[in-house]
């Protein structure tokens, strides 16, 4: 069984760029009408294909300070702790905003989210270091974000086009 | 010298643009929303820039070969497949842009005294350019279906005939033609012993059927130069780069013109030409932007006017006669009271007259709005 159609796809490509579009918009770019539309979402939430909608918030435009910090992390694995569990352990934290296992050097990349470079250092050296299976931990902070969730953080180009092109 | 007259008469009685004196009227009012422009409004996909940026880099600034790099050439030739036609590198040329695709096909085989069937309204630059060559425009008005039938051609063409210049989709008029139909206008141009000028920038926006180029159909090899180019489906307007496709006597014509006129388009727009070619997907991305576009247009306009489903392009061109208004008192009007540009269908042809072509290449709010503020107009509100 096919777990979403065709439209379905494109349905959730056009969500994933922007949650609010109309459903009038929707249907327009679709073909499809409005009640489907409105099933197929009401589907794909409960299925949890559509796990959250959320908003990409440039803080700086309104002086709120926000610290992010990306946190490289090393960890040792027994028989009884795996990636898995030691993941599940981290992200269960509010402060963390994401956690990646990834390649490299390091096991997982974690991104946490604080009030302040304080609070973010504080946190990992409390929280995180601590874990037993952590090894090492690596932290950067983010000085300033250009791009984020595919999202440009700097303004447009302008328009540049004459008024009258034949 | 006959110091009477400086400037040739040709040029002389050449018409100037019935644009120009719109573009005036607006230029620097930021108030105005302009359905005037016949360019999209999507920026120039990123990674065709930066490889561009990057040849500069590297020194890439000389000429290139006459028609055009080779790599350039295969993967035009490669890419025409999607509209049905199967052709090979060596009979491309690189241009200067379609415009200037336009000017050589049309210079390499009118003779003086020579006729060309145009069907109006058209893209504005054909006629002066047959004019230039000291050939003769027949003009077939197509209206209000704005195709050019074979029946038509029937009509028209005569022993002096030589060739049709046809635009598909069309500028200003948004129809295309499907094979059918093309298959139809194939058979009269070979009883007639015609050449086809297919003028095809606008192919990529085709939106209710597949584009097929008119130089792939049976017994068209030899008769068809194909014009197409990177402005419309890659926004690379200012950058000036297009193609010809033609049979090899003609192709041979035109590029002895292109190397004493232009030598070579320019090498960085060559090279963000073949990047072009990989991102389709980004060409895929537009399109759907206006068709979204084209939709609503065409909805919203059956509304309040008079008004033939784009088939592609980016324009729409209804009717506005019932206004009682000419094409340029419409459009002055709705410009002064409304805010709202659009061009005269009278500058596409006399039989344009009673339309007025609009632009859908504008954001969609921006295209809401203009349409409604229309509708007022057009019912008379303000």
């Amino acid at each position: 069984m096919r777990i979403v159609e065709e439209f379905e796809f494109e349905l959730l490509k056009i969500l994933e760029d922007n949650a609010r579009v109309e459903y009038e918009e929707l249907s327009e770019r679709l073909g499809t009408d409005i009640e489907t539309i409105k099933k197929s979402i009401k589907k794909l939430e409960e299925n949890g294909v559509i796990l959250k909608y959320k908003t990409i918030v440039n803080w700086d435009k309104i002086q709120e300070d926000y610290v992010y910090a990306i946190i490289n992390l090393k960890v040792s694995l027994s028989r009884e702790k795996g990636y898995d569990d030691i993941a599940k352990r981290i992200a269960k934290f509010p402060e963390v905003h994401a956690v990646r296992l990834v390649s490299g050097e390091a096991d997982f990349q974690v991104v946490i989210k604080g009030r302040s470079l304080k609070d973010v250092a504080f946190f990992v050296a409390e929280k995180i270091s601590t874990i037993p299976e952590v090894r090492d931990t690596i932290t950067h902070f983010v000085l300033r974000t250009y791009k984020e969730e595919g999202v440009t953080l700097f303004a447009d180009e302008e328009d540049r086009r004459l008024a009258f092109v034949p | 010298m006959h110091s009477s007259r400086r400037v040739a008469r040709k040029v002389e009685e050449l018409k100037p643009s019935g644009i120009r004196r719109f573009f005036d009227l607006v230029i620097g009012r930021d108030d105005v929303i302009s359905l005037g422009v016949g360019e999209p409004d999507f920026p120039v996909p990123w990674k065709i820039r930066e490889e561009m940026i990057y040849s500069l880099e590297k020194g890439y600034t000389s000429y290139t070969s006459n028609s055009g790099l080779p790599e350039l050439r295969e993967g035009i030739a490669e890419y025409y497949r999607r509209f049905s036609l199967e052709t090979s590198a060596n009979r491309i040329i690189i241009t200067t842009g379609a415009s200037e695709a336009i000017d050589l096909a049309i210079r390499a085989i009118i003779d003086s005294g020579d006729r060309v069937i145009l069907p109006e309204p058209c893209y504005v630059s054909y006629r002066p350019l047959v004019s230039l060559c000291g050939g003769e425009v027949i003009s077939i008005p197509t209206n209000p279906e704005f195709k050019l039938t074979s029946e038509a051609i029937r009509k028209y063409a005569d022993e002096k005939t030589k060739a049709i210049i046809l635009n598909y989709p069309a500028n200003p008029t948004g129809v295309s033609y499907r094979k059918k139909e093309l298959e139809e206008i194939a058979d009269s141009v070979i009883e007639h012993d015609l050449l086809v000028i297919s003028d095809e920038i606008y192919a990529e926006l085709t939106y209710d059927f597949k584009h097929v180029a008119i130089g792939s159909l049976n017994g068209m090899e030899d008769r068809v130069i194909t014009i197409n180019g990177f402005s419309k489906a890659f926004s690379m307007t200012g950058l000036r780069v297009g193609y010809i496709i033609a049979p090899e006597d003609i192709l041979n014509g035109i590029l002895k013109i292109h190397q004493y006129c232009m030598l070579c388009a320019p090498i960085t727009s060559q090279i963000g030409a073949i990047e072009a070619l990989k991102c389709l997907d980004e060409v895929e991305k537009a399109r759907a932007e206006y068709l979204r576009r084209r939709n609503y247009v065409f909805k919203k306009l059956s509304e309040f006017l008079e008004i033939k489903k784009p088939e592609g392009t980016f324009y729409a061109f209804p009717n506005i006669s019932l206004t009682n208004m000419g094409s340029e008192e419409f459009a002055e009007k709705l410009l002064f009271g409304k805010k709202v540009a659009v061009v005269p269908g009278n500058a596409f042809g006399e039989c344009g007259e009673g339309y007025v072509r609009l632009a859908f290449a504008v954001k969609f709010e921006k295209l809401k709005e203009a349409l409604d503020r229309m509708e007022e107009f057009v019912h008379g509100k303000g």
